[in-house]
């Protein structure tokens, strides 16, 4: 995934660090004419109403008491509000939300750890093959993982049976998975990276000042990586915290994340739908969290030629 | 950089992916191969001695000449073009809105990319209700809010539509899902662009129109075909938001990763969900590998 | 083989072996009605984990549950209860992770399945091990009803001990509703109930008839096979002995599709609520739903008779179209002995007595007393015990798990294109494939 024409540094001229534009001295959003900008901004708009839609339904239907719910009310505001809901959703929710935050956390900084060394490898210090094990490792992306997960259950059960592993189970396992079917595409967005935002001269220079490749990596490399990771561990953080297939396979009630727990309040004979929106909701709070308060840093970082 | 030649220069770094190397080769390309090895397996039923696979090539020809299994690659191939589409259209639309700067830019950025927050199942819980196939006095979800707004016209029963497209409104929630990921993707190849070039252009007299034709679209057209490959293959994966919505044994709403779910948890039958992945896997090669063979190409090219 | 089960078999030997011997407190816990000599059963528990799998994650199926486990700690105090419960889509993912675990050879102490031809698969598999030692030691069939005892027992051997059963086939019906369209007696076949309908489309309410999502599709239309076939050939087409493409089903399948017409819109991945709300709402008259559905008029505060009637599908009078919970012992368990005490708990009238009253169930077993059972489930149990039992389709008592997939694709299929002739085809071609 790469452009055909070399990017430039990671900040171009006449924009900020995010890219808006500051270069032709008016204020963002002024430019063109009255009518296009009406229309530019009716549209967003709309598309914005739109988008929140489902996000509306869910927060209404959360506040709703048990007994108000209808499917043809489900428009309209709670005519009386509650947070009976939340409260059970809460209850059920937390301890798999707490184990969901060790997971997401420790698959990030584990992939995008990882994933930035295999990385400054495929771009920068390359040997006979890498293409073709880069490419290998890309295909492995695309895997359909329902395919692979009764013997892949079976292989990390056998680990969890050989002794001193017992504790290899839950969480732990689901690390484990994560970060393994996450090593090609943190590599290769790192490796993109790397490809255009570390120029040849200066890792030449390291070397003939005798540096290894690993004082390389530390001194050089890894000060000029934060765009990488940001985008590799909000990637590898929403992955991991809204993954259904693997915690079902591979956890159980006691030891699963809450999409897990999610799954199971919204299962059963009689649903109740207050907390099974509020649940929905408080399960999607973190990375909805991430997106809002990190998503600027998420496109800097796509921006700075992480993902072409 | 050419690729060092002396075994001392390029071992520190085949060392440090060697792991990495070693572990993908297991749980992908291994388990690929038992996979493949599963789906030609023989069975009998222990007890009763019925053949549940008659094993071999047999095993493929017979599950793609089932008449359920051809619906459902069908229907694969509706809701990855359509899903395709959507995402393409909504997230060029949104990164050329949003490109130049605008008020507020944060905000919007945000809220087209809060849908990608929210797991498959979580939203499958909503989009079920919203994609209610009900219309007039029965109408809720959707055909609800179309009838409150005056469009009763457009009501749909969406995905149960007893047309043979209508696997394309399965899309809906998916688009939904994903538009700001191929938005946040165009607008940092946008942004990514110096400006210098569209001052030329238009120093050359060139309307904004035709800058995008010519300077812009060409130079994101390989963002674009990564964009394409990813949703694309997302769109074969693509099971959770499925179940969520239309449940296990829907016929309507049926494709491979569906009938997998069917083939291994309900018929008992690993050794034709097996067959049925690498059917899976075979569909999404023929698309990845051309791919990755050009933009190695293309790569080899740049780099000299 | 892997060594893996090969130890956890040795292991499992090994530790009832040292019960076995080691066991000074072993007098077998007497139970009512009948003797135990066949079972030797350590007092207080066998010991260890016991995993016990189920789909009772939430609503009243989750307060049964932990009512056992209630007893089964004073029961069994040297036995650990662990819940192993997976929720959703009535047991889909619970049996999804459940085949999984079996087939690596990780089964749990107990796991719960739909009795009768639902565990066809797993007896087919040699995953479960016949329990007739148990169902011996809690009275056979002084407890159970023959016909039950029938319905669970394949080649001699009976593989599950069943905990509750629900009824299939009743018909729920907005009192205000039959009121308004003027009914007041419950029709006697389907041709009479189609006219009912008609009744009550002419009197407004535009669905007389509510479905929700593919299962109770499937259990609507068992209905209207158990009325046009009768018992006897009903009860045939799981044995070969009616042909599924004869007339009589050719006719429910028409029935069916008439009886659509009056039903309203419904989704594949409908919760069984949203009907039910329906008929609670007074959008529609009558619901086909199980006896869990009572539970749903009381959460909304309704009274029976004031709000809501019910009666058995009309054509079915003194049928009772059962399903049954039930309790397995997996092959290669590791604590066979602590599984054993579970399946003794379950089947005791005392368990069976303290999960119904929660759940909402009826108990397996005849000699529990229905005085303290609300009113719907002891008019359950009178019938239960009077009735022709007939094996629910939807529910996995008919039919294997595999069958009843095919089925429900099927019948899924039909609610779109409404061929019934491509459904009888359909399902033809399912029994054939299934059918030994």
């Amino acid at each position: 995934m790469t452009t055909a024409t070399a990017q430039t540094a990671p900040v171009a001229p006449g924009t900020d660090a995010l890219g808006a534009h500051v270069s032709t001295g008016k204020a963002p959003g002024t430019e063109g004419t009255a009518l296009g900008r009406t229309l530019r901004y009716a549209l967003l708009i709309l598309f914005v109403i739109l988008i929140l839609i489902p996000l509306y339904v869910l927060f209404v239907t959360s506040f709703k008491r048990s007994g108000d719910v209808n499917a043809s009310q489900a428009w309209t505001f709670p005519s009386a509000w509650s947070i009976a809901g939340w409260r059970a959703a809460w209850d059920s929710l937390s301890p798999a939300l707490f184990r969901s935050v060790i997971l997401a956390t420790s698959v990030a900084v584990l992939s995008a750890s990882l994933g930035s060394l295999n990385g400054f490898v495929f771009a920068k210090w390359r040997f006979p093959g890498a293409t073709t094990i880069f490419t290998l490792f890309l295909f492995g992306m695309f895997i359909p993982y329902q395919a692979v997960m009764i013997p892949l259950q079976g292989m990390l059960l056998d680990v969890q049976g050989t002794p001193g592993f017992s504790w290899f189970d839950g969480i732990a396992k689901l690390i484990a998975v994560h970060v393994i079917f996450g090593i090609p595409i943190c590599t290769l967005i790192f490796r993109n990276y790397y490809a255009t935002a570390l120029p040849n001269e200066i890792l030449e220079a390291a070397k003939v000042d005798g540096a290894g490749m690993l004082r390389t990596f530390r001194s050089i490399v890894l000060p000029i990586s934060a765009p990488g990771f940001v985008v590799t561990m909000i990637w590898q953080f929403t992955s991991a915290w809204n993954d259904f297939l693997f915690a079902l396979f591979l956890t159980n009630r006691n030891t699963g994340p809450v999409t897990y727990a999610l799954n199971e309040l919204a299962g059963g004979q009689n649903p109740d739908y207050p907390s099974i929106m509020a649940g929905v909701l408080l399960a999607s709070l973190p990375t909805l969290l991430v997106y809002i308060l990190l998503g600027r840093y998420f496109i800097g970082g796509l921006m700075s030629g992480s993902v072409k | 950089m050419r690729t060092a030649t002396k075994v001392r220069d390029w071992l520190p770094g085949f060392l440090l992916v060697l792991p990495s190397v070693i572990v993908v080769g297991i749980f992908v390309y291994w388990l690929i191969v038992q996979n493949v090895l599963t789906s030609l397996d023989r069975t009998v039923t222990r007890a009763t001695k019925r053949v549940t696979n008659p094993g071999g090539v047999e095993n493929y020809t017979n599950l793609l000449g089932d008449d359920g299994y051809q619906h459902a690659l069908f229907n694969l191939l509706v809701l990855t073009v359509v899903f395709v589409a959507g995402t393409m259209v909504f997230g060029l639309l949104w990164a050329v809105l949003l490109e130049k700067g605008v008020n507020a830019e944060g905000v919007f950025r945000s809220v087209y990319l809060l849908p990608m927050a929210i797991s498959f199942i979580a939203a499958g819980i909503v989009w079920r209700w919203l994609l209610s196939p009900g219309k007039g006095e029965q109408a809720v979800g959707l055909n609800q809010l179309l009838a409150m707004m005056g469009l009763e016209r457009f009501q749909s029963s969406w995905w149960q539509s007893p047309n043979t497209l209508s696997m394309a409104a399965m899309a809906i929630p998916a688009i939904w899902q994903l538009s700001g990921y191929v938005m946040a993707l165009f607008l940092a190849g946008f942004r990514g662009i110096s400006d210098d070039q569209r001052e030329a252009a238009r120093i050359d007299g060139a309307t904004e129109r035709q800058i995008y034709r010519h300077v812009l679209f060409p130079q994101l057209s390989p963002i674009a075909l990564s964009a394409l490959i990813i949703i694309g293959h997302m769109s074969m994966k693509m099971f959770d938001l499925i179940y969520a919505i239309a449940g296990q044994n829907s016929y309507k709403a049926s494709v491979p990763a569906t009938l997998m779910w069917t083939q291994m948890f309900q018929q008992n039958n690993p050794t034709a969900a097996a067959a049925n992945a690498t059917i899976l896997l075979v569909l999404v090669a023929l698309v990845v590998v051309p791919y990755l063979i050009y933009t190695n190409k293309t790569e080899k090219e740049t780099r000299g | 083989m892997r060594n893996r089960s090969v130890a956890t078999v040795a292991i499992a030997t090994i530790a009832a072996l040292g019960l076995a011997a080691c066991g000074s407190s072993n007098e077998p816990t007497p139970t009512p009605g009948g003797d135990t000599s066949s079972l030797a059963t350590t007092s207080g528990g066998a010991g260890g984990e016991v995993g016990v799998f189920t789909w009772w994650a939430a609503g009243s199926e989750k307060k049964g549950l932990d009512e056992l486990e209630k007893l089964f700690k004073e029961k069994y105090p040297n036995d650990t209860f662990v819940n192993l419960a997976v929720a959703g889509g009535a047991g889909s993912n619970a049996k999804a992770k459940l085949a999984s675990d079996l087939q690596n050879n990780q089964p749990p102490g107990s796991f719960q399945g739909h009795a009768g031809a639902e565990l066809l698969d797993y007896i087919d598999a040699e995953q479960i091990e016949p329990v007739n030692d148990v169902i011996a030691a809690l009275g056979g069939d002084k407890v159970f009803p023959k016909s039950l005892l029938d319905r669970l027992t394949v080649e001699g051997n009976i593989y599950s001990v069943p905990s509750n059963i629900h009824r299939a086939n009743v018909v729920w019906a907005n009192t205000e509703v039959l009121k308004n369209a003027g009914i007041n007696a419950v029709p006697t076949d389907i041709k009479g109930w189609i006219a009912d309908m008609e009744k009550v489309k002419a009197s407004g309410v535009a669905t007389p008839l509510s479905v929700a999502g593919t299962w109770t599709q499937l259990q609507l239309f068992e209905t209207v096979l158990i009325s046009d076939l009768g018992v006897d050939k009903y009860n045939g087409l799981f044995d070969g002995k009616t042909a599924w493409d004869s007339p009589e089903v050719k006719q429910a399948a028409a029935d069916y599709k008439t009886l659509l017409t009056y039903a309203n819109t419904a989704s594949d991945g409908d919760d069984w609520p949203v009907a039910t709300d329906m008929v609670i709402d007074g959008k529609a008259a009558y619901n086909v739903m199980g006896d869990w559905a009572v539970a749903e008029f009381a959460a909304k505060g309704k009274k029976e008779q004031t709000d809501y009637q019910y009666f058995a599908v009309p054509g079915q009078e003194g049928v009772f179209d059962f399903l049954a919970d039930s309790f397995t012992l997996p092959k290669g368990t590791k604590n066979p002995g602590g599984t054993k005490d579970w399946l003794m708990l379950i089947g005791s009238a005392e368990g069976q007595k303290a999960f119904n009253l929660a759940k909402g169930s009826i108990p397996a077993r005849t000699d529990v007393p229905a005085t303290d059972f609300p009113p719907y489930q002891q008019s359950a149990m009178e019938a239960f015990k009077t009735n022709d039992i007939v094996s629910s389709i939807a529910h996995g008592a008919a039919v294997s798990l595999a069958w009843n997939a095919d089925m429900s694709t099927a019948i899924s299929k039909f609610y779109t294109t409404k061929d019934d002739a491509g459904l009888v085809t359909d399902l033809a071609a399912a029994a054939k494939k299934y059918l030994p």
